[in-house]
Formats: structure tokens, C-alpha cells, sequence
């Protein structure tokens, strides 16, 4: 059970920490500089979270192991982030639709959280869920704008919300562990949020006058280690100081 | 306004600098004093954004999770210390995407340090020692300055760049303490930017064009060569602590003077840098129009949507 759990944070961690880091390379080159403060801010808090996460996971494993060895010492199929929070930034619409798609999810995902019999868990969501309304809040917002803005605007956020649509499978489609967990009062039951997801998706949708994609999402794989092209180079830059300078103190 | 009038309110400008009272946006100024201040102010503040680039350089590459998330806070703060300066430069009359669009056109100066490359780990380190203590120096006499705006704006800025510089030296302290690539690493910073550091506060005082107006307007108190000085009398013990030594051979204590006497500052790099020629100029303006550009859109549709909205709210009010 105690391995079990462990697994459980972090995958839990991954996704926080492979979305802050996303997030962090705007960070100097935001369209406006309020907004270049803001998506720092959301990656500060993701970030935040992961070190929750992965210190108690440590704790957990009590093999001596830290939170940078879980977060810098992985390879890539042993990271169990969700495949829409590693996709590339692209342009600012792509990254208000990831964001508006995993804000929405993970706002649900947290609300049920608090209520785990894992006390620390529970804790752990209690704070994180403050954070994230307001991380909802800003990718929404967003989202209306660009959708409710100019011609160009709409056409971006409409691409950006078509292209990223694919990635929301995954959170719903439970994998052992995930049942596992939810079985035993610790994780979440995922599927039962599905419904309430695309509905509030929906809604956030037609205040921005944008179509819901015409396809049904499936791609699937990142939880279970299986990711896109993409985690490698972002895994290459961040772990290259811990690989390159093994077990120096920084 | 007749000339002798200009003059009658000039004096009295003078004498209320000289009695410590602060001026304030809607004060009389004379134009040269707001000119001086907005440039001044705006070159300040385009410093902290292109800062940003230097140093956001590392940020995926954090060595820690810790480190990671202290970085990603400095910048930040950067950009939050641009904001507030843009902003005492609104005071004057000078708008922000003006000020912008000259930096873009490279009409507006920055400070010539950010134009060298970050190469490692403790490049983070050593910008945070150095280059934000070399920044307090003169900041810290700012927070004293003329003007009330800016004065107060130094006023926040001076606290949170003295984290960061703690943060800075506590960073090449743990690389000192570390294996000896680590030590290596932290020389070698240390080497590359202590003379731009130097540079940082400006052309000796006989070279330095605005200084004898602006001590008189008190928008500066002390001389570039008084701020450097005092720079380095202070990092130097800073620098023996670590265990590293300035790239300086002329570097010795002068007990008559109770000062550090140091080297020639390479005045001809100096130049150079300012004029466009440093390692990273092109790549500092390009990052920065790049950004500029490709936020056109964002800008445009978020006062579009403002736009919508306020007709929205005055149709419903028509009906109600």
C-alpha cells in the first residue's frame, strides 16, 4: 500500500511539476508585463505544490531519497504527468487553453481531495485549492477575452482549444492505480467528475463564443509513462545541472 | 510666462530642492528636471525588464527545486520593480508603451550589464552578489531622491533587492563550500563580471555629463565614482570570505585612505557595450520586440473584449 501511495504523489507532483516548469519559461517574455507576472505566479504555486507533494512522497519511501532526487533524477517513462501539461507553450492562446483545461480538471480533482483519508493529502489539497480557483479564474478569463476579442483572437483561442482538446481524456480514464487509490478513500474517483468537467467547459465556452471541438478526445499514455516527444527535451534542460554535476549540494 | 517669471519660479524650485521638500507630479518642474527624471526613471525601469533575460536564462535549468522556485521569484520581482517605475514615469507624463517602443527602437538606454551572457549556474550567483549589490548602492541613495514618486518606488525596490542580493551571495557561499568544480564555477563567474559590475555605475566623474545638474536637482547625491568606490570596499571582504579573489592585480587595501585602491576600468569596453556592441545587445532587444510582437494581438483583443463589454453594460442600462 505504502508503494502504492507513493506512486500515487507522485503522479500527482508531476503534473504540478511538469506544468510550473511550462509555465516558467514565459517568464520574460510574457505579451504584457502584468500577465508575465501572473503566469509566473501560477508556476510559482505549481511548483509549490510539487515540493509538497514530492516531500511527503520522500517521507513516505524513507529510502533517503529527497524531493530534487524524485523531481530531477527520473527518466522520462517514469514520470507520470498527464500528456496535456507537457505540450509546448506555443502561442499565448495554446497556453490559456492547457491551462483553462487542467485549471478546470484540477480544481474538481482537488475539491474531492480534501476529503481523502490521507491526512496529509488532505492538507496538501486544502491549501493548493485556494491557488487554483484563482488559476481558473485567470484562464478563463483569458479564455473569454481572446475568444471575445478581435477576429485573430478568436481564431487563435479557437485553434488552441482544438488542438489541446485530445489531451482531456486522460484525466478521466482510470488506470489501476488511480482505482486503486479511490477504492481505498485516499485518491479521487476521477470518472464521476467527467460530467461536470465538459459541462463547465461548455459554459466557459459560449461566454467566449467558442465552438466545443468537433471530436472526441482520446489520446491517453502519460500516466501510465508513455508521453509525447516532448517531455524528453523539456526533461534534457531541466535535469542537466543533477546530471551533468551528480550529487553536489546547490 | 515671461522669462523673468520662468526664472522667479526656478529659483524657488532651487530652494525648496535645497530645503529637503519633496516634489511632487503636480508641482511646478522645470522641463529639464522632468526630462532628466523620465529618462532616468525609464532607463531604471527597462533595466529591470531586460534583467529579466539574463537570469530567466536559468530558470529551467535550476539546479534545485528550491533554487528553481527563488529565481523564478527574483524575476518576478524584476518585473514588478519595472512596473512600479513605469509607473512613477507615468507621473511625469511619459506613457508606458511609449517608453516601450523606444527601448524597442533603441532610442532608450538600459543598464549595460544585462548585455553579458549568463554561462552558469553561478552566473545566477554572482548577479545577485554583485550586479544587485552594486544596484543598492545606487538605489539606496535614490530612495533620498528630488523627486516623491520615484523616491517611494526606491523605497520598495531597495528591500526586495536586498533579498535578492543575500540570496545571490548565499548561493556562490554554497558553491564555495562545495567540490572544487563547484569552487571553479563560482571563480570563473566572479571573474567575468566583476568589471562590469565596475561599469555599472557610470563613467569616471570627469567624464560623466549629467551629474553636476542632477546633484543639484538632488535627483543623484553621490558621484559615480563615490557609489564604486564604496562598492568595492564592501564586496571585497565579501570575496575574501568565499575564498575567491577579484580578477584585479592592482587590488590593495591603502590604509591612508582606509580605501581599496583598484585598477583601470577598461573605459573602451565600456563604450563599446553601451553602444550597441556588447556579447548580448542584439539578442537583449530581440527578445524583447519578439515578445513585444507576438503580445500585438493580446493587447489588441483584451481592449477589444473591454470594449464589448462597457458597450454591453451601457446597452443593458438603456434598456433597464
Amino acid at each position: 500500500m505504502k508503494e502504492r501511495l507513493f506512486d500515487y504523489i507522485l503522479q500527482l507532483g508531476d503534473n504540478s511539476l511538469i506544468l510550473g516548469h511550462r509555465l516558467s519559461e514565459w517568464c520574460g517574455h510574457g505579451p504584457i508585463l502584468e500577465v508575465d507576472m501572473a503566469l509566473t505566479n501560477i508556476s510559482l504555486d505549481l511548483i509549490g505544490q510539487t515540493r509538497n507533494y514530492f516531500q511527503y512522497a520522500a517521507k513516505i519511501e524513507d529510502k533517503g531519497r529527497t524531493e530534487d532526487d524524485l523531481a530531477f533524477l527520473r527518466t522520462d517513462r517514469q514520470y507520470r504527468n498527464y500528456l496535456l501539461v507537457e505540450q509546448p507553450n506555443g502561442d499565448f492562446a495554446a497556453t490559456i487553453a492547457r491551462q483553462f483545461y487542467f485549471d478546470s480538471f484540477h480544481l474538481l480533482f482537488l475539491q474531492e481531495l480534501v476529503k481523502s483519508k490521507d491526512e496529509q493529502l488532505a492538507a496538501i489539497a486544502a491549501k493548493s485549492v485556494k491557488e487554483v480557483s484563482y488559476h481558473l479564474r485567470f484562464s478563463s478569463d483569458w479564455l473569454i477575452r481572446l475568444g471575445d476579442g478581435t477576429e485573430e483572437s478568436r481564431t487563435k483561442m479557437q485553434e488552441g482549444v482544438d488542438d489541446l482538446w485530445n489531451f482531456t481524456a486522460e484525466f478521466f480514464l482510470m488506470n489501476d492505480l488511480e482505482k486503486e487509490m479511490a477504492a481505498a478513500g485516499i485518491g479521487v474517483d476521477v470518472q464521476a467528475l467527467e460530467e461536470s468537467y465538459y459541462a463547465q467547459i461548455q459554459e466557459v465556452f459560449e461566454a467566449a463564443k467558442i465552438q466545443m471541438p468537433d471530436y472526441k478526445p482520446g489520446q491517453i499514455g502519460g500516466k501510465d509513462g508513455m508521453h509525447s516527444e516532448h517531455l524528453g527535451h523539456l526533461l534534457a534542460e531541466m535535469q542537466y545541472m543533477q546530471r551533468a554535476y551528480p550529487g553536489m549540494e546547490w | 510666462m515671461s522669462d523673468q517669471q520662468i526664472l522667479n519660479l526656478e529659483e524657488r524650485f532651487q530652494q525648496r530642492i535645497d530645503a529637503e521638500i519633496k516634489v511632487e507630479p503636480k508641482d511646478w518642474m522645470p522641463e529639464k528636471y522632468r526630462k532628466t527624471l523620465i529618462r532616468q526613471i525609464s532607463q531604471h525601469a527597462h533595466s529591470e525588464i531586460v534583467g529579466m533575460l539574463p537570469e530567466g536564462n536559468w530558470i529551467s535549468r535550476a539546479p534545485s527545486l528550491r533554487r528553481k522556485v527563488a529565481l523564478l521569484a527574483k524575476v518576478q520581482d524584476e518585473a514588478g520593480h519595472g512596473l512600479y517605475l513605469y509607473s512613477a514615469a507615468e507621473t511625469l507624463g511619459a506613457e508606458r508603451d511609449q517608453l516601450t517602443r523606444d527601448l524597442l527602437d533603441g532610442k532608450a538606454k538600459y543598464s549595460s550589464i544585462f548585455n553579458y551572457p549568463t554561462l552558469s549556474w553561478a552566473d545566477i550567483g554572482a548577479i545577485g552578489w554583485l550586479v544587485d549589490g552594486a544596484a543598492i548602492m545606487n538605489q539606496v541613495m535614490l530612495t533620498r531622491n528630488s523627486y516623491g514618486p520615484y523616491a517611494r518606488a526606491m523605497v520598495k525596490i531597495c528591500k526586495e533587492e536586498s533579498f535578492h542580493q543575500r540570496q545571490g551571495y548565499e548561493i556562490m557561499l554554497t558553491l564555495a563550500k562545495g567540490t572544487e568544480e563547484q569552487k571553479a564555477m563560482a571563480q570563473d563567474a566572479l571573474n567575468r563580471w566583476w568589471w562590469p559590475s565596475l561599469m555599472m555605475f557610470g563613467p569616471s566623474d570627469a567624464e560623466s555629463t549629467h551629474s553636476a545638474q542632477s546633484m543639484k536637482w538632488k535627483i543623484k547625491r553621490k558621484s559615480n565614482d563615490e557609489l564604486r568606490q564604496q562598492f568595492v570596499d564592501v564586496t571585497i571582504p565579501q570575496a575574501d570570505f568565499l575564498g575567491l579573489s577579484v580578477p584585479d592585480k592592482d587590488l590593495k587595501w591603502n590604509e591612508e585612505s582606509g580605501h581599496y585602491d583598484f585598477g583601470p576600468i577598461d573605459w573602451d569596453e565600456f563604450w563599446r557595450v553601451v553602444k550597441g556592441n556588447g556579447p548580448c545587445n542584439r539578442d537583449r532587444i530581440k527578445a524583447r520586440r519578439k515578445a513585444y510582437d507576438e503580445g500585438k494581438w493580446v493587447r489588441e483583443a483584451a481592449m477589444a473584449h473591454a470594449e464589448k463589454k462597457k458597450e454591453r453594460k451601457a446597452k443593458l442600462a438603456k434598456s433597464a
